[in-house]
């Protein structure tokens, strides 16, 4: 099962999880890495990654710029906490050019069977900041009319 | 446009596992409040309490039919919030895809050198 599990905690946080068949070795350094980060962290098909700077160390800077060919935006960040391999906490804003306000982001990778269940918990953006990055052209691709029996179904199961 | 006050409101309305499994009732479409009330065993004081909340976050609209008071879905009132929580869905689905084939390429260089 490797399906993405995203759900909402109260109204403040998202937490996401995600099993993936490799060790949490394998998955915890393709999160600080920007080799690896730029090969995958890109969003919605399209868009790739000029600059990946994340030092990999607490205290250390991160600074992740997206390009879609007309555009982009970019992110700036510090590593708080790292416990390789199984957990790392970061804080992070998108500069869209204004910051949006600091998004404290906890990952933890734990060991299932042959791969690794990942959890991520990061805020839920308040509706100025999620304007923001939905203007950023993130949603491109997607499709305005979702059924609504879809969405809310999906609020159902996020309990 | 939906104010900070507002959204409060409608995340507090959100919430609530019973006020979700109501609204999704109504995804099916209109319904009366007894009939919404029906698989919950809760007071009829406590469910019409849900109700109110809804309908005071703007999610749900009633109208009067007789002594009846049929519910239904107000349109559009998620999909602001839908819209964000789908958009970071999707970036992330397709970044976890990409990190499987980059995973997956890892584990294969590992066993065959």
């Amino acid at each position: 099962m490797s399906k993405l599990a995203l759900t909402t905690e109260g109204d403040t946080h998202v937490v996401v999880t995600r099993r993936f068949e490799a060790p949490p070795e394998a998955v915890y350094r393709a999160h600080l890495d920007p080799d690896l980060l730029r090969q995958w962290c890109l969003g919605p098909d399209g868009w790739t990654m000029p600059v990946c700077i994340n030092e990999g160390r607490p205290g250390g800077k991160m600074r992740y710029e997206w390009s879609n060919g007309r555009g982009g935006f970019y992110l700036t960040g510090e590593i708080l906490e790292l416990d390789p391999p199984h957990r790392i906490v970061h804080v992070e804003r998108m500069h869209m050019p204004e910051p949006t306000p600091d998004n404290r982001v906890v990952t933890t990778f734990v060991a299932d069977g042959t791969g690794t269940l990942m959890t991520m918990r990061m805020s839920l953006p308040d509706q100025e900041t999620r304007k923001a990055m939905l203007a950023t052209g993130m949603e491109r691709g997607m499709e305005a009319s979702y059924a609504r029996l879809e969405r809310l179904s999906g609020w159902t199961v996020a309990s | 446009m939906q104010t900070s006050q507002s959204l409060d409101r409608t995340f507090a309305a959100l919430a609530d596992p019973t006020r979700r499994r109501i609204l999704t009732q109504l995804a099916l479409g209109e319904a009366t409040v007894n009939e919404l009330a029906r698989p919950f065993a809760i007071s009829q004081p406590a469910f019409s309490r849900h109700i109110r909340v809804l309908s005071q976050a703007g999610l749900i609209v009633q109208r009067a039919e007789g002594t009846k008071r049929p519910c239904r879905l107000a349109p559009g009132a998620l999909s602001e919030l839908d819209q964000f929580l789908h958009m970071l869905r999707e970036a992330l689905t397709r970044n976890y895809q990409r990190l499987d084939q980059l995973l997956a390429k890892q584990t294969k260089r590992r066993n065959d050198p």
